[in-house]
């Protein structure tokens, strides 16, 4: 019997290492160990053994079982697993056809400009301050130390509404109204548009975009002004940028200043963006004019700040490497798209 | 401003090469625009010397010639020239040069000839007659003296020099000059500045009183008048040094009187003029504004017609000159001329250059002018001219000056506090270095009581600042420590509109639209364009006075223009698709004419065209908009036939709790052809500021339901043009507060439908927050949804 169990359990080894498909398994199950299966009919006999055999030959025969049961769970779990990969080999893709696009709209690349260096400045505690576009003389100029016949009011090509109101030239006259709020201290910046009385072409626009910067406080100082510039410039155009501060002339800064950074295409050695130069014009800068605090209710003896505006086009054209200046405000979505 | 090297170099012993020269003077503030090499196209060009000239066997304008190139190796070159002769020394381009503009020579065959190089003309150096007037009308330029052969021709004719453009600022007028800029360049590098010394023999012992008299009738416009006279003058070519030095600057020497006067204004930066005295009627000189409409011929032969504003020189008959910016033909010197009335003056430099502008006449002079020159330069010019036409040897000078100068200007006295310099640059500069600046700028200073004499040449210096800054730029602003400033901390932040408006730009840029900008003028036309009534309050734009053309003349009062005109770009670009959105502004004057600033209303505007676009979808952006901002409850669309620019059954007004919003819907087919484009455009306009006042940016949370909901499904034909949004005021009022949300999902118009019919079907979903709700409670419900559709609309349930 005990030979007749053995044959059994290698029979049944063998027959489950044929199996193919989980179905087929529970015929061997049934066939081995059902009711009416093999093994079954083996045990049933054990009746006729005797009382010193019974327990010997049982545990033999449990033995079997398990083996078997053991066995039909191995099978099991293997066939069950070549039939997920067969099912997962069924639904292989190709993957380097193209995702589904998402309909993702684009910032404009001047926003985006205006926004990058809003988030500097407002890391810096700087406010973000709006003025009107359409502004009177005063604010235009002769708040900003620019009378009546100055070379400067004529060097801007104004577009005048009529004698005393006209299409802001610069940004600069949100200073003067930002001042006369009367709150110090001043921490703010101003992006906005600007006119000025140019043709279109590649490079010029009637309307176009500046960002002005004041700052004004007890203590201000000329190192103050190259500092946050400086910290501006590296966090905007990365952080092995460097600044070069050259002297130069506004009516509403004293001392002035002209902010050049490090050409961004080639670091400084000279190339094609920067005409050889190694330097890129940013911006213009300087010490708020003490004319132009007085007239704003400010006390010169206390308190002392700082200015400056920027041109955005041409910070978007040289970063994006945009060549016509007119691509901007045509809004061809096939331009919009790339930024 | 232009200036040489060389010629700077008269002045100023400056060592560094040119490169280092345009950075250090631009960092202590002159700046230089541009640098380049005069003669630098000349390459591989030599001094040579004929040995030979034979004829040419195939051509008869050509001639053989060998040359000596000093080497001991004579070269053939094949000529064209016929002013040659043996033993004339020559410029030489030798094979593999290049001559003026960059031209590349080489060598090869003329006519079966070898040609080893060229014979150069003046004009193939770059130069003209004006510069060596030695040199022959056609032919090549045959040396006088006879230089080394195989010398470079740029150091045998000496036409080496460095020219050097500046972009001086308008507060500097004393720096368009070679001794302004000699000043710059001496305090950059700390080093003493030659003036030139200025005597003059004055030969002819007459008084120049008993000879010309000045009168000044307007003083502000003319604050000085400085004449002298040369007698015996002889018109000529000036000197070779002062023919380059002109060049040099751009300027082209003509003949020793004009090159004089042309050489001292770009030396002192004082223009100057010379008339022919024998054309002043009682040799009176008088200084006068223009009658109104007075005509008046400048040297350049056209005739000009001045008015009252402009000021003239002239004499009791008649105007010799436009002051400050050209002389008249009828004074101007000639071949025959023997005496010459020198003028020096000072003119008003705001007057001077409207003068210019309105004649359309801006001269080297005017230039100058126009940014304010220094009366007690007058002086100092004139007589340097005239020291130049005794050193030239063009004339005999007369003694003494008639100088009419009613208000001298002096030298002004201000305070400087070193303290003060220091605190506003940040700085710890010694009073020692501050003085020492200040004496290499040739400002007077008095140590003790510290009181700076400011010279007259530099009236931009008044303040503590003034000062401070041109410490700063000698001291080097490079030299300035970056610092952060300390102060009182303030926040930083966009304000409550800012931020509206970027979570606007963000969903709008999430819904798939592209950010477009678009110019803010436009051309009063597009009123028409867009059907805008005669009698419209959007045709009371603001006018530009001065616009750059019609298309740019007023400010715009809807912001549609730039959207239509950016979507017709797209469109006949053969985009397939575009979707754009902008926020941008509106002008909206109080009154007109203008007397106070307009109200600039800021206005969400989205534009779209393409298949997958139609009213629904926009109308779902907008909805997306109010739903992101919190003002979903607050928004009512209903529809609008009367905008004149849009589709009359496809329009809906936007109200945002009871205020006008905005609008959306299809553009008007009329429009869209004024603006070529072929095809459906869908638009909304939505005002920022009343999103900014219904915005409500924090919402309070809802618990998340813990029971089950319940469905129910209701289809029914209701007359056509019953509005949804009617029935759907019909349902919430009578659902109860049970339903928890419904959604329209079909609506049906066509067959088995009668015709002025429709079959609408909403899904509603019942819930309670507290219980399971049982199938009686919504059965309740439903019965009294349906009964009230019947009231209200004779609705009939579909089963």
């Amino acid at each position: 019997m005990k030979k007749k169990l053995q044959e059994i359990y290698e029979k049944a080894i063998a027959t489950l290492e044929g199996v193919e498909q989980t179905k087929d398994l529970d015929d061997v199950k049934v066939k081995y160990l059902g009711k009416k299966g093999e093994l079954t009919n083996i045990l049933k006999s054990m009746k006729d053994l005797s009382s010193d055999e019974r327990p010997v030959i049982g545990q033999i025969a449990n033995q079997v079982r398990s083996g078997i049961e053991q066995k039909i769970d191995e099978v099991k779990d293997k066939l069950a697993a070549a039939e997920l990969n067969a099912i997962l080999d069924k639904e292989t893709l190709d993957v380097t056809m193209p995702g589904r696009a998402c309909a993702c709209g684009h910032r404009h690349p001047l926003d985006t400009v205006i926004d990058e260096i809003s988030n500097i400045f407002i890391g810096m505690g700087y406010e973000i301050a709006d003025g009107p576009e359409i502004e009177k003389d005063y604010y235009n100029f002769e708040a900003l130390n620019i009378p009546a016949n100055h070379p400067a009011k004529d060097e801007q090509d104004t577009f005048y509404i009529n004698g005393d109101i006209l299409l802001r030239t610069q940004t600069s006259p949100v200073q003067i109204r930002t001042m006369e709020k009367g709150k110090l201290p001043v921490r703010m910046i101003c992006p906005g548009s600007v006119y000025r009385a140019d043709e279109v072409d590649a490079t010029h626009s009637p309307i176009f975009h500046q960002l002005e910067g004041l700052v004004v406080d007890k203590n201000i100082t000329m190192g103050d002004l190259k500092g946050a510039l400086a910290t501006f410039a590296k966090e905007l155009f990365g952080k092995d940028t460097k600044v070069r501060f050259r002297p130069h002339h506004f009516p509403f800064t004293e001392p002035s200043a002209e902010m050049d950074v490090t050409c961004f295409a080639c670091g400084g050695k000279g190339c094609r963006v920067c005409k050889g130069e190694g330097y890129i014009e940013v911006l213009g800068c300087g010490m708020v004019h003490p004319n132009v605090l007085k007239r704003c209710g400010i006390d010169p003896e206390e308190y002392s700040g700082f200015a400056f505006g920027m041109g955005l086009e041409r910070v978007a054209m040289q970063r994006y490497g945009i060549t016509d200046l007119r691509l901007l405000y045509e809004n061809d979505v096939k331009f919009l798209k790339q930024f | 401003m232009d200036i040489s090297m060389t010629w700077l170099r008269d002045y100023v012993n400056v060592k560094a090469n040119i490169k280092d020269f345009v950075e250090d003077i631009t960092l202590s503030g002159s700046k230089v625009e541009s640098y380049s090499i005069i003669s630098g196209d000349i390459k591989k060009v030599v001094v040579g010397k004929v040995l030979s000239i034979e004829k040419h066997p195939n051509a008869d304008k050509l001639v053989i010639t060998k040359v000596d190139i000093g080497n001991g190796e004579p070269i053939q070159i094949v000529t064209g020239a016929t002013n040659l002769y043996v033993g004339a020394i020559v410029p030489v381009a030798l094979n593999g040069s290049t001559i003026a503009n960059g031209v590349k020579i080489k060598k090869g065959k003329l006519r079966g000839e070898e040609s080893n190089g060229m014979l150069c003309s003046i004009q193939e150096l770059g130069f003209d007659r004006h510069d060596f007037p030695e040199a022959p009308e056609n032919g090549i330029y045959i040396f006088k003296d006879t230089p080394e052969l195989g010398t470079n021709v740029v150091d045998a004719l000496d036409i080496y020099d460095e020219a050097v453009e500046f972009e001086i600022t308008s507060n500097r007028p004393d720096c368009f000059s070679m001794l302004g800029l000699a000043r710059e360049t001496g305090a950059t590098y700390r080093i003493p500045v030659k003036y030139p010394i200025v005597k003059v023999k004055e030969e002819i012992d007459e008084d120049i009183n008993n000879m010309i008299s000045v009168e000044i009738k307007n003083p502000n416009l003319c604050p000085r008048y400085v004449a002298r006279v040369v007698k015996d003058v002889k018109i000529a070519p000036s000197p070779r040094w002062m023919r380059k030095r002109l060049r040099s600057v751009g300027i082209r020497p003509i003949n020793n009187i004009v090159d004089i006067t042309n050489f001292v204004m770009q030396e002192y930066g004082q223009p100057m003029h010379a008339f022919s005295i024998d054309t002043i009627a009682d040799r009176k000189i008088i200084v006068r504004n223009a009658e109104e409409g007075e005509k008046f011929t400048t040297l350049d032969g056209i005739e000009r017609t001045l008015s009252s504003s402009m000021l003239v020189i002239s004499d009791p008959k008649k105007a010799v000159a436009i002051a400050g910016v050209m002389g008249g033909e009828n004074s101007m010197i000639t071949g025959d001329t023997d005496t010459v009335l020198f003028e020096s003056a000072n003119f008003d430099g705001p007057n001077t250059r409207i003068t210019a502008k309105k004649l359309g006449l801006r001269t080297d002079a005017s230039g100058k002018y126009e940014k304010g020159l220094d009366p007690n330069i007058c002086d100092k010019a004139i007589d340097r001219a005239v020291q130049l036409v005794e050193m030239l040897g063009c004339g005999k000078v007369v003694r003494g000056r008639v100088d009419c100068y009613p208000n001298k200007v002096e030298p002004r006295k201000i305070p400087y506090n070193p303290k003060k310099i220091n605190k506003l640059l940040g700085t710890d500069i010694p009073e020692e270095d501050m003085v020492r600046i200040f004496k290499l700028l040739e400002i007077g200073v008095d140590k003790k009581n510290r009181i700076l004499t400011i010279p007259t040449f530099r009236p931009d210096l008044e303040l503590n600042a003034d000062l401070a800054e041109e410490v700063a730029r000698i001291h080097g602003y490079d030299k300035i420590m970056p610092t952060l400033a300390s102060g009182t901390p303030t926040v930083g932040k966009k304000t409550y509109e800012q931020q509206i408006s970027d979570i606007v730009k963000n969903s709008m840029i999430s819904t798939g639209l592209c950010e477009a900008m678009t110019y803010t003028f436009e051309s009063p036309k597009v009123f028409d364009k867009l059907m805008i009534p005669s009698d419209s309050k959007l045709r009371d734009a603001i006018k530009i006075s001065n616009p750059l053309g019609e298309d740019f003349s007023i400010m715009r009062t809807t912001t549609l223009n730039g959207m239509l005109t950016s979507i017709s770009t797209n469109y006949n670009r053969r985009n397939d698709e575009a979707a754009i959105f902008e926020i941008g502004k509106v002008f909206m004057p109080k009154s007109l004419p203008l007397t106070e600033l307009p109200d600039e209303l800021k206005k969400l505007t989205i534009c779209m065209y393409g298949d997958k676009y139609n009213f629904f979808y926009i109308k779902g952006i907008c909805e997306h908009i109010f739903d992101v901002l919190g003002c979903s409850d607050e928004v009512d669309f209903s529809p609008k036939n009367d905008i004149p620019w849009m589709h009359p059954g496809r329009t809906a007004s936007i109200t945002l709790n009871g205020s006008e919003a905005g609008y959306v819907g299809e553009l008007h087919p009329t429009v869209a052809e004024n603006y070529s484009i072929d095809t459906r455009v869908y638009i909304a306009v939505i005002d920022m500021k009343l999103l900014n006042e219904n915005a409500c940016l924090v919402n309070s949370y809802r618990a998340l339901p813990k029971y089950p909901s319940m469905t129910r499904d209701i289809s029914m034909v209701i007359k056509k043009e019953i509005f949804v949004k009617d029935i759907e005021k019909v349902i919430r009022k009578n659902a109860g507060k049970l339903l928890e949300s419904l959604v329209l999902f079909d609506v049906y118009q066509g067959a088995q439908i009668e015709s002025d019919k429709k079959s609408v079907s909403y899904k509603l979903v019942f819930r309670a927050e507290d219980r399971t709700l049982v199938d009686d409670e919504v059965n309740k419900a439903m019965e009294k949804v349906i009964e009230a559709l019947k009231d209200e609309f004779g609705a009939k349930l579909r089963k």
